[in-house]
């Protein structure tokens, strides 16, 4: 690493700059969620941790992000696959838009589903008769999180499946294995790590996420709570302890996930070099 | 890439299903992503231009928009700076520790909103850790201009960074070791070596910083107060407007953060087509 001495100037004002950047605004404010919460003690955290509300609140977003994600690896597979190998008509058009819900302010796409699944919206008037409420019930949630997660599979698969040789599969093909065959033991075991990279990207922008929800969920306790408008709703009754004990139990669930996420990458990396 | 490929003999089931794959992709763009887009100016324009004119010039709705402007103009600028010196210092030197500052680097996106709204007002709240000294001074930090600028720095973070370390990491440190060694000094290779290379990149990442900026809604939410025409930005005035059911008005708001997220997606693809295809 050190083989050669670095001419490039700058190293001590740049990494400095950095270093103090990043502590400032980024370390010190979020250790305040920790510090706070063991200034509160450690009956209050767990109890407040594990009210039935909050518990509740827990597994509606747990739930509906994993079934969210679960969507997204579904049609961000196909999406991904459609794109990296079949030619059509617009097609530099759809590549562009599989971004949107990540350029798209999370209050205007949450705006944007509550007016279509309304009882008067565009889908809701159809979908409303049928007996299938989407907005202000938990499938309105499963939807925004949805929404909000889609672009991270079809980026992460996408690259792979450009890469993958189809003659391979030709071979695979030409060896006498069926379609579905070569889909299932020569392409997946490729894509796999990258699919699942993908939707646990989706999964913790879902356990997060606020503004599109807020639209979308009645926010009625047990029911349609999830995690961070619960914690807005302690916030709005004053009750910054519970608050920050809720933030934290979250941060830590975010933390966990972003390391898994971490040695996911780094495994299938070095599974692309090896290969 | 696509367009070279060998046309081998498809048999009419490879036709079939190829087919299939791309009309049931199609439908799915176009029913999860594109129909929420094309509401949004549609919902605005309900009342017909009128409408959308009268509710864009909402006293209110132009306060929200100053607000909006003036955090993205202290925000940006300042994560651009940092950016580039957290990519300068990333991808020019080795250093122990550098992955976790990466990491580090990324946190704000691992957040929810919520939680980088929060932990601004356990520091700087009437209860938070400076509260009793800010008081004491007569500033106010939350619920007020200063912890949404704070919080829209905070969301906004790795945005440039993010960017250029990638591009910056593939383009090496030979050209700017050459300037050197030819008697540059460092500002001048900065300027005349590295900032010529990076520059569609780092657009890029101002154009996406500044959309988030603007956007933010979950942090900016938690800090703001709603306080009508002080200390709404544009995405809470949405949100006010969708709770007084004046829905053409929100979706009239809404309809310029869409544009906003439009531009920076647009700016996106065409530094990916150019930087693809130099």
């Amino acid at each position: 690493m050190r083989a050669r001495r670095n001419v490039l100037p700058g190293f001590g004002i740049s990494t400095g700059l950095t270093l103090s950047y990043i502590t400032l605004l980024i370390l010190i404010p979020l250790s305040a969620v920790f510090l706070s919460t063991a200034t509160g003690g450690w009956e209050h955290f767990r109890s407040t941790v594990t009210s039935p509300q909050v518990v509740a609140s827990y597994k509606l977003t747990v739930g509906a992000s994993i079934a969210g994600a679960a969507i997204n690896a579904v049609f961000g597979l196909l999406v991904a696959w459609v794109l990296a190998r079949y030619d059509f008509f617009g097609k530099r058009w759809v590549d562009a838009i599989v971004d949107l819900p990540f350029a798209l302010p999370t209050a205007v796409a949450g705006l944007s589903l509550a007016a279509i699944y309304a009882d008067n919206g565009w889908f809701g008037r159809y979908l409303v008769p049928m007996g299938i409420q989407v907005a202000f019930t938990p499938t309105g949630i499963l939807l925004a999180l949805t929404f909000v997660g889609f672009p991270f599979v079809v980026r992460n698969v996408q690259p792979v499946l450009e890469d993958l040789d189809e003659e391979i599969e030709e071979a695979a093909r030409s060896l006498g294995a069926t379609r579905w065959q070569t889909f299932r033991l020569v392409i997946m075991p490729t894509v796999l790590p990258a699919l699942v990279t993908g939707s646990a990207l989706a999964l913790a922008r879902a356990l997060g996420e606020y503004g599109s929800v807020v639209f979308i969920s009645a926010n009625i306790p047990f029911k349609t709570q999830i995690t961070s408008l619960l914690i807005i709703t302690k916030l709005e009754e004053y009750d910054y302890t519970g608050a920050t004990a809720i933030a934290a139990a979250m941060l830590l669930m975010s933390f966990v996930l972003l390391l898994a996420i971490n040695l996911l990458q780094a495994r299938s990396r070095r599974y692309q070099e090896t290969s | 890439m696509t367009g070279r490929r060998r046309q081998h003999a498809e048999t009419a089931s490879g036709k079939l299903i190829r087919w299939l794959l791309i009309t049931v992709a199609l439908v799915f763009l176009a029913l999860f992503l594109v129909t929420p887009l094309i509401a949004v100016f549609a919902q605005a324009l309900d009342k017909g231009w009128a409408g959308y004119w009268e509710a864009i010039r909402d006293p209110e709705t132009l306060a929200a928009i100053r607000l909006t402007l003036i955090a993205a103009a202290i925000a940006v600028p300042l994560n651009t700076l940092f950016g580039i010196a957290a990519a300068w210092s990333i991808t020019k030197f080795d250093f122990r520790g550098k992955n976790l500052l990466i990491t580090i680097l990324d946190l704000p996106f691992a957040v929810s909103p919520v939680i980088s709204g929060l932990i601004f007002v356990l520091i700087f709240g009437a209860q938070g850790w400076f509260g009793p000294w800010l008081a004491d001074h007569d500033i106010q930090i939350i619920f007020a201009v200063p912890g949404i600028i704070l919080a829209t720095i905070f969301v906004t973070v790795p945005f440039v960074a993010r960017e250029l370390i990638p591009h910056m990491q593939a383009q090496g440190r030979e050209e700017e070791e050459a300037a050197l060694v030819l008697g540059a000094t460092g500002l001048q290779t900065f300027f005349r070596v590295t900032l010529p290379n990076i520059k569609w990149s780092l657009l890029a990442g101002v154009i996406l910083c500044t959309a988030r900026a603007m956007g933010e809604f979950g942090a900016v939410s938690v800090v703001s107060g709603h306080i009508r025409g002080e200390t709404n930005t544009i995405p809470l005035q949405v949100e006010i407007l969708y709770q007084g059911f004046n829905y053409v008005a929100a979706f009239a708001v809404a309809s310029l953060l869409t544009f906003l997220g439009l531009a920076s997606l647009i700016v996106k693809k065409i530094v990916e087509w150019k930087t693809t295809e130099t």
